[in-house]
Parts: C-alpha cells; structure tokens; sequence
C-alpha cells in the first residue's frame, strides 16, 4: 500500500515512498487534526528532574515556546531518567505555525542538549553536486523538516 | 578535495567537494588512509534503501589519522591512528550506555524519517543516506567524526591499515550476530553470505566455543577463503539442497543458532525468488527476503535467528508460522560496534581473527566507480574493494 503511494509520486519509488510514509504518518498529529494537536509529547531524558528543570526553569528550545506550551516532568520507570512532556495550550490563537512540529522540535532539542551539551548537525558538510531534480527537492523537503515530524 | 558521490541509482562519481570544518565541540576532522565498501551501499547504490541524495558522499567503514579535534573533544588528540565506527554513539543517551549504541537517541539530524518509516529513528551513520542523518561519507580526503571520543578507537602498533579498517564495521557487525544470536561452547551456527560480514560472524562463533561452524554461498573464491582463512566448512546453495545438506550436517536437528548476513538483495534458485524479483520490480514489496526465510526454516527447534543483513521496508511470505511453532528467537540490528571495537582490535593484534584477506582489491580513490562496479558484480574474487583517498 505504502509503495503505490510513492508510485503515484514520482517515479523511481523508494526516494518517494520516504516522502509518502513521513507525510502519512505524521498527517495525525498535525494542527488539522481535531484533539490530536493537543496531545502530550514526550521524551525521556537520562537525567534526573532537577538536571532536566533546574529550579523548574524550562531548556532553552522549550522556553521559546513558553507562552503556547505547558510542561510537565514525571519519573522514567527503571531508572531511566526523566520524562518530559509538553502540549500546546488551548489558545484560541495559536494558529498559523505547525505548533506540534515545533514542540517536537523543541522537545528533541532539549533532549540533545541536555544529554550531550550539543544538537546533532550536518550543515554545512561537504556535497557533490544536487541537482534540483523533483525526487531531489522532495528528499531536501523532507529531511528538512524531519526534526519536526515523526510519531513522537 | 575529492569524493566519491552517489549521483542516481547505480550512478556514482568522484567529484571535487569542500573539505569538512569542525561543527560542534565533539567533532574531530580525520584525515582517511582507508575507506571500504561494504555491502550495505550496494543497497544504496541500487536505490533500495530510501532517503538518498545526489550528491551524498558514499562510505561508513574506515581508518586514518586524527588531524583536528573540537574544544570539548577529551581522550582523542591530534596524530591519533584510529578506526573509527560506522554508526555514531553520542556516550551519554540511555541506549549508548546499555550498549546498543546504533540506537543512539541523539546522534541522527533526521529523526522524523526513521519514525515515519519504523516508528522510531536509528542513531547516525556515516555515508549511509539521510535517514541515518545523512552525514557524508568516508570515501574523502577528511571526514568530519562528530563525538570522536566515544567513535574512534586506536590502533595497536603492528595492526596493519588493511586489517584495521574492518574493525569498523564487518568485524564488529559478525560478532554482534554470534554473541547476540546467544552463540554458546558446543552450538552448531549456520551463516547465510560468505561477504566481509558472514565470514566475521562465522569466525566471531568459532570464538565463542562454536563446535561446528558452516557458511553458504555460491561463490567460490569466497567460500575457499571461508575454508582455508577463517577455517569454517562450507555450503554452495547452488545446487539447490541447502536444507537437507544442513539437516545432514547437523543431526536432523538444524543450526542452533542461524545468521543471514546477506540483506534484502538475496539471490537464490529458488521458486520464491522469482516471486520476490516481480514483486519488488513492481513496487509490491521493497526487499528480497531470499535467506532470511531459509534461515528461519532451517533453524533447530528453540533455536535463534539473527539478521544482520539489512532489509529497508517490507518483505512477503514471512515464514511467522515457523517462528511460532518452532519457539525461534529473532533477533536483528544495525552493528553495536562501540562495545566490541577495543576487544575486536586485541583479537586482530593477537592474531584470532584475520581480516586483511578481505581487501581483495586496494586502489585510489579516483577508481571507486570502477570498483564498486567490481564489488557489486563481485568479478575477479572482489570481496571488498578498499581506497586510498
Ligand atoms: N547489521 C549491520 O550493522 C550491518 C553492517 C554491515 C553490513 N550489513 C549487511 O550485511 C549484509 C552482508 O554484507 P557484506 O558486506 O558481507 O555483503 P556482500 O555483498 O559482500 O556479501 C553478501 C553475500 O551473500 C551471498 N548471497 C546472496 N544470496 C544468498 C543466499 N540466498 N544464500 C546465501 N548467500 C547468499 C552473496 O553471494 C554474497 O557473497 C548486507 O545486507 C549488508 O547490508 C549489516
Ligand atoms: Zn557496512
Ligand atoms: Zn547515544
């Protein structure tokens, strides 16, 4: 199912079936999406609640969104650290940016930060020359917003 | 600098590229002695795996010398000789320190890719497509390492280059199938591929008190390597008995432990192969699952399946039945290699494990194209090609 999708894309499948399946699965979560919008996003950090929330302060690519998001840290069961959880509010506002894109975002990126003092990047790196054909410009699409997609 | 770039399915180029700066305070700049192809990018190169750009720079198995480290950079210095991992671990996430460092929460730019394809993203790769976190390859003058400290391990004096380079990836990639498979003092261990990769798991078994150790394939200057370098037996699948060889090689009962360290371009005489070739070219199913089905129907009762071989997507006639009723364990991954690397180089050094065979074919960079065009259609007895940038 997913393939003939992509098939329907451009041709060459595999670049498009990525594009398919991304889009596809994440389309849930989205700001269209009736009740899924504000779901808690959650991600497990290997430290304990003080180190994660020092003196209940937000990490920095949370607190950017402090005014729309709510926060909340609870134990990770075994030992595993802190779970640290944010939806949006229900502003009635809030539109226009893709505000779950951009607490997932904000949520990875405290993780990365706080776990390993860095994000992870690869801009700018050495490359060969890309042509802007249409199976390239979608995989450019695609990774470009991937920190904001995903089913977390 | 020049690298070698894949440009479109089956297509790849050496080009003239930047060469890498340091980005974050882990980063090191290392300067490639040795760079090899591995099976794994004849997969990219044939556009089964998704996520490839034109212009990506191929390679993730390497070796070479430290020649600029990032301010945070601690254990790793300047002159360093090091092979380096081809996954990257950043050491502090919750699955680097439980020893499944291909897991790694923190190391891959592109998380949602991997989510939207598997539900959740593996950790960074070098030169191995963008859902990996798309990071350029090895097959280069430099090669930026992020988190050098926990990726690079140095080489022993009187490891040579050649042996060396296979610590990054085959070597440890076969011990991760033998130890997790649960290889034990006794076992009787089937390997599916007789590549860098099963020829390593096949000798990492033998480490691990294998008492019979049997590789197949249809290659036969791989299998004679199998026999007289890695000192295993041998099966050729060609003649189309590999079942009922192995029930009579290992007392009607089958391998305790089987490994498929051939991935989703399996080749086979089989019927269900043809199956697998329509079903792919039509964009039915996206990878041949070929040994990994033989595998498991050969597997002993209570036995273990481990599949190195990497698969991208979906795959049909999935023998669960056999899973089921036989109570298998099936176990999988991309290589762990940061926990084995340091024991794997001692082996190296003290001579256990033997690696330079599988260089069957050292070359400039400016030949890459070339060969890996010998690699994939294996000519010559090629097994692994290797440049010197
Ligand atoms: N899990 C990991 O982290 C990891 C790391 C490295 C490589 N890999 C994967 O391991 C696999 C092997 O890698 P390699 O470098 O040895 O590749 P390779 O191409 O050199 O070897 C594959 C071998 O499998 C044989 N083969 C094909 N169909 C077969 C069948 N039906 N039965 C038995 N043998 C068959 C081929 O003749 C070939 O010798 C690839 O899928 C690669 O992507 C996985
Ligand atoms: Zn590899
Ligand atoms: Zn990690």
């Amino acid at each position: 199912m997913v393939n003939k999708t992509a098939a329907g894309i451009v041709a060459g499948g595999a670049v498009a079936a990525i594009a398919a399946v991304v889009i596809r699965r994440t389309a849930g979560g989205g700001q269209g999406s009736p009740g899924h919008g504000a779901r808690w996003r959650v991600v497990t950090i290997n430290l304990e609640a003080a180190d994660v929330l020092p003196g209940g302060i937000l990490p920095p690519p949370l607190a950017e969104l402090e005014e729309l998001i709510e926060v909340r840290t609870s134990p990770a069961p075994g030992g595993r650290g802190t779970e640290l959880a944010a939806r949006a509010l229900p502003l009635p506002d809030a539109s226009g940016d893709d505000l779950p894109g951009l607490i997932r975002r904000a949520l990875r990126e405290s993780k990365q930060l706080l776990e390993t003092g860095e994000l992870p990047t690869n801009e700018p790196q050495p490359e060969g020359h890309r042509p802007k054909t249409p199976a390239g410009l979608l995989v450019d699409a695609v990774t470009r917003r991937s920190p904001e997609e995903g089913v977390l | 600098m020049k690298a070698l770039c894949w440009t479109g399915i089956n297509k790849l180029t050496v080009e003239n590229v930047d060469e890498p700066t340091i980005l974050n305070p882990s980063d090191a700049i290392v300067k490639v002695t040795l760079s090899a192809s591995c099976g794994s990018d004849l997969h990219l190169l044939g556009g089964y795996v998704p996520g490839m750009r034109a212009g990506d720079i191929l390679g993730h198995e390497f070796m070479g010398e430290i020649v600029a480290v990032g301010s945070g950079v601690q254990q790793r210095q300047v002159g360093d000789r090091v092979v380096v991992c081809s996954f990257l671990s950043c050491g502090s996430c919750w699955y680097c320190l439980n020893d499944l460092t291909s897991l790694c929460d923190n190391t891959n730019p592109h998380p949602g890719l991997g989510e939207g394809l598997f539900g959740a993203s593996t950790g960074g790769c070098f030169g191995y497509s963008q859902i990996t976190g798309g990071f350029a390859g090895s097959h280069a003058e430099y090669i930026r390492v992020p988190h050098i400290d926990t990726g690079a391990f140095l080489i022993p004096d009187g490891v040579t280059d050649e042996q060396a380079v296979f610590a990054s990836d085959a070597v440890p990639t076969g011990w991760m199938g033998a130890d997790l498979g649960g290889v034990k003092p006794g076992d009787v261990v089937a390997v599916w591929g007789a590549g860098g990769v099963g020829q390593m798991a096949a000798r990492a078994a033998m480490l691990l008190g294998a008492e019979k150790v049997i590789v197949i394939d249809r290659l036969p200057e791989r299998l004679e390597q199998v026999r007289t370098v890695i000192g295993a037996e041998t099966l050729d699948y060609s003649d189309g008995h590999v079942m009922a060889e192995l029930r009579e090689r290992t007392g009607g009962r089958g391998p305790d432990v089987a490994i498929e360290a051939v991935g989703m371009e399996a080749h086979s005489e089989r019927p269900d192969y043809l199956y697998d070739k329509v079903k792919t070219a039509l964009k039915l199913e996206t990878d041949r699952p070929t040994a990994v089905r033989e595998a498991i129907m050969a597997a002993r009762k209570g036995g273990s399946v481990f599949v190195l071989g990497v698969f991208g997507g979906f795959v049909d006639k999935f023998p669960l039945g056999a899973v089921m009723n036989k109570g298998l364990t099936l176990r999988s991954g991309q290589q762990h290699g940061h926990r084995y690397i340091p024991m794997l180089l001692e082996r190296i050094a003290a001579g256990e494990i033997e690696t330079g065979h599988l260089a069957t074919h050292v070359m400039p960079l400016a030949e890459a194209p070339r060969g890996y065009e010998m690699f994939k259609t294996k000519e010559d007895g090629c097994v692994r090609a290797v440049f010197r940038p």
